[in-house]
């Protein structure tokens, strides 16, 4: 569409960007998916642990959350677009702490990484999510980007996640000469992304809170990278809510996916059961127990309006995953899974037996090659 | 951005709202069915007063212990009105939170009363939105006080409809304060069951939570009255905090006005 137009006319020359969390899911689907963009001239991943997927481009950094480290990363690769899809939305990724750190502590250093005067870094990308606006017996319908969360946060995720997009919105007011871009993303699902929902949707009765039936929305994990790109490529200064067509009720989505629900859990003090639950293969982190009663709907027209189209509704979403579902005890053991070999990846780049003979590739592999000098 | 707004899609049967048509149609054609037609025996006068497109908020007296008046404002509607439409009933927040009414009740058509949410029904989607402004004022009040029409509230859905660009529809309800008088409340009931008032009428709490269905046969009158357009009140009327309390006050006199006349030439309660 114009998207490619609107490019050239907002920022002339390519893109060198800097994707934090590339050994998450979403930063490595994104470097993946911004390897065949032409106008993404250099991509640099940045991680504490090894990738995990396969890169062919994306040159990848092993380095922990020190901001000087990080700092030194950005000004000596001139860094222009810096997307950090790190954030741990839901606690059964990994441990309360080390969540704690990656979003806020992290955050915080990112920031501090790019900022300053000397920082080539003009546009910040911020995968947030839906998680800001909380789950309340007082909430809207359907949260539009001005909106805030009805009462103050219940779970550590959402108050991490909460002061971490907070410290953001800060360096956009601070730093004026950087497009900072919000997306806060709804609960996502799909086939490969490992969520709290996507557990729960795979148990053979589907547990509901007696009494209650929430409104959810989903966005497909492909729509979400996307939605990343969309970003990435155009100048979208602000706050964009992230999130499929639709708002199901969770007796429908049960519906979609052909199961029965089990409406067992109690209206009330559903802390306590956590533990007995999770022995049952029940697990409801805290940040999903008030979404099971009163559920999330999102605006999402602000950027649909921007020009990002959406490849699934949330219907379509949940009958994708059904889908899944349903191939998934027959793929099972079939995925190949990927191993990070630093030594095989710094070959394959570096090497000048592996340069592709095209000419037309001259160009990308000349700077592909260029030493970041750290 | 109204462009933007996703349609449902063919395949569903429940909104974004969570409104559902089957379970709607359930209880359209035997519940609501039985006691518009043949219990309560609803007359309705002023049905062309409820536009047939667009965006309006309608505005009603409030009255009965499970008031009974949303529904069969809803159901006047859909069997009496040469296009009928959805009617979005909007209710307290408390009930998104009580297990069983918050499963249910958006089922039927009821929607928490944000303003957000009133404004995306009238504004961005052109629905029809009933409000109560009496609120919980007009529900708990006994017996001994019915057709006093209580205080508006702030003016809230006067605001709504200026923002929105809707029409606001008054409506007058007769009938609904016999159907489930209220004789008195319990303090202490209210607290054990964590309900919003605990009313003691004819059936309730003595037959149990069915008894909350056991209205008296009362003669049902709905009246809509000439809408009122909010659009060509200046420009951002809802700023002008005067203009939205005049506007408030005028609704309700009109309201009260005619339930006074209605009530006058009423000559059995139960006969009409």
């Amino acid at each position: 569409m114009s998207d490619g137009v609107e490019v050239v006319a907002e920022r002339p020359g390519r893109r060198r960007v800097l994707i934090t969390g590339l050994s998450s899911y979403w930063g490595g689907r994104l470097a993946q998916a911004l390897e065949s963009f032409a106008e993404v001239e250099a991509i640099v991943g940045v991680d504490s642990r090894d990738p995990t997927r396969e890169l062919e481009r994306t040159e990848f950094v092993k380095v922990s959350n020190q901001h000087g480290l990080i700092q030194r990363i950005v000004r000596a690769a001139r860094i222009d677009t810096v997307i950090d899809a790190r954030l741990v939305v839901d606690s059964i990724t990994t441990s309360r702490q080390r969540a704690h750190e990656s979003n806020v502590i992290g955050t915080m250093n990112l920031l501090a990484a790019c900022a300053g005067e000397a920082s080539p870094v003009r546009k910040f990308i911020f995968k947030s999510s839906g998680h800001v606006y909380g789950s309340a017996q007082t909430d809207p319908a359907f949260f539009t980007e001005v909106m805030g969360r009805s009462g103050p946060a219940t779970s550590p995720i959402e108050r991490d996640v909460g002061e971490a997009e907070a410290s953001v919105i800060d360096f956009a007011a601070k730093q004026k000469n950087v497009d900072v871009t919000v997306l806060r993303c709804a609960n996502v699902l799909g086939p490969d992304v490992n969520t709290s929902f996507a557990r729960m949707f795979q148990l053979p009765l589907v547990p509901m809170v007696a009494g209650f039936d929430p409104r959810l929305q989903f966005v497909h994990e492909d729509d979400v990278v996307h939605a990343l790109e969309h970003a990435a490529v155009n100048r979208l200064p602000g706050v964009f809510n992230v999130a499929a067509d639709g708002v199901l009720a969770l007796s429908e989505i049960i519906g979609l996916l052909g199961k029965r629900p089990l409406p067992v859990l109690p209206p009330w003090g559903n802390g306590l059961l956590t533990a007995p639950l999770r022995t049952l293969g029940i697990q409801i982190p805290p940040e999903m127990q008030s979404m099971m009663r009163f559920g999330r709907g999102l605006d999402n027209r602000r950027y649909k309006a921007s020009g990002f189209l959406y490849g699934y509704t949330t219907r379509e979403s949940v009958l994708a995953f059904a889908e899944h579902l349903r191939l998934q005890p027959i793929l099972r053991g079939v995925e190949s899974s990927y191993t990070y070999e630093g030594e095989v990846e710094r070959f394959l780049r570096r090497s000048p037996l592996t340069r592709p003979p095209q000419p037309e590739s001259t160009e990308a592999s000349g700077t592909e090659s260029e030493p970041f000098g750290i | 951005m109204r462009s933007l707004l996703p349609a449902i899609e063919a395949d569903r049967q429940i909104d974004d709202w969570g409104r559902s048509e089957r379970v709607e149609g359930v209880f359209d054609a035997t519940l609501v069915e039985f006691f518009y037609r043949y219990w309560f025996r609803c007359d309705v006068e002023g049905i062309e007063n409820v536009p047939s497109d667009g965006g309006a908020l309608l505005v009603s007296n409030h009255a009965g212990a499970l008031p009974p008046d949303a529904a069969m404002i809803g159901k006047a509607i859909r069997d009496e009105h040469p296009d009928p439409r959805p009617l979005y009933m909007t209710v307290e927040h408390f009930f998104k939170g009580y297990p069983g009414f918050s499963a249910l009740l958006p089922k039927i058509g009821c929607v928490p009363a944000h303003p957000a949410n009133v404004h995306r029904l009238l504004y961005d989607e052109g629905q029809l939105v009933l409000v109560f402004p009496e609120g919980r004022k007009g529900t708990e009040k006994l017996v001994k006080d019915r057709y006093k029409v209580q205080r508006f509230g702030r003016g809230g859905f006067v605001e709504a409809a200026m923002r929105a660009e809707a029409k606001l529809v008054p409506v007058c309800v007769v009938g609904a304060e016999e159907a489930a008088p209220v004789f008195a409340r319990s303090r202490l009931l209210q607290k054990a069951t964590g309900l919003i008032y605990f009313p003691l009428t004819p059936t309730f709490p003595w037959l149990g939570p069915a008894g909350m269905l056991g209205y008296l046969p009362a003669k049902f009158k709905i009246r809509f009255l000439e809408p009122i357009d909010t659009t060509k009140m200046g420009s951002e009327p809802a700023e002008d905090k005067a203009l939205v309390q005049s506007v408030a006050q005028e609704v309700r006199a009109r309201i009260q006005e005619n339930l006074h006349e209605m009530v006058s030439r009423r000559k059995s309660v139960w006969l009409g």
